[in-house]
């Protein structure tokens, strides 16, 4: 995982994940490569900094595989809905 | 989040473990959970909250928003295969409902542990009757099942 320090306390890992240096000429900053999560097909894996129980600690997706997961993204902390 | 939290052991009753994302960091997951999700949920809430800042997994997941910098309210149901199930995306100002959530966790579930032999109708609520899928129910599902 990426290192969990003051000055990047984030950065989470999506596997497969692949971000091409740009060529400048070009208008679009950078090419990215990626999976897509679509029904019916792997979860694409990822890998994030996560805080768990009173820890600061890393989650990982493909430790979860035997089970069934929840994985729900919201807005932000503190958001009222 | 508390809404899940408040249905957490139904999950857990059904063996589904939750991780929540967002873009915010530990940090404020932490303050978040302390000061104010504990008021709501006795213990806090009891998975990871993960965190996402520059979006990478939200944008393979298809919820991140690029001028909000924001993740849209994405619930994604993977099986013990590690296969996506069911999606669900919501904009930010309407709340989930964990409850439709739980019924489909339990009818993929019933689907899967009948290898496949088995569908849920509309609306199906653990219990109630079941399509089995081949030549036989061709046309005749109108006999079997009403809405």
């Amino acid at each position: 995982m990426a290192e969990l320090s003051c000055a990047g306390p984030t950065g989470a890992y999506v596997s497969g994940q692949q971000v091409k240096a740009a060529d400048e000429s070009e208008s679009v900053s950078k090419e990215v490569t990626m999976v897509q999560a679509r029904v019916g097909k792997a979860a694409p894996d990822f890998e994030a900094p996560a805080y768990y129980k009173g820890d600061f600690t890393t989650v990982k997706l493909s430790d979860y595989l035997g089970k069934w997961v929840l994985v729900c993204f919201y807005p932000g902390d503190f958001t009222f809905v | 989040m508390a809404a899940v939290a408040a249905r957490y052991q139904d999950l857990q009753d059904l063996g589904v473990e939750i991780i929540s994302i967002s873009v915010d960091s530990v940090f404020v997951h932490k303050i978040w959970n302390d000061y104010e999700l504990s008021r709501m949920v006795e213990g806090g809430i009891p998975w990871p909250m993960a965190t996402d800042a520059a979006g990478n997994v939200g944008k393979v997941y298809g919820v991140y928003d690029e001028e909000s910098g924001v993740e849209m309210r994405g619930r994604f149901i993977i099986d013990p295969d590690g296969v996506i199930q069911a999606i669900e995306i919501l904009t930010p100002p309407v709340g989930r409902n964990i409850v439709e959530a739980i019924r489909q966790v339990r009818a993929f579930q019933h689907v899967r542990n009948t290898e496949g032999k088995e569908a849920t109708p509309a609306g199906w609520e653990p219990g109630a009757s079941t399509l089995k899928p081949g030549p036989d129910l061709v046309g005749k599902v109108c006999e079997v099942w009403k809405p």
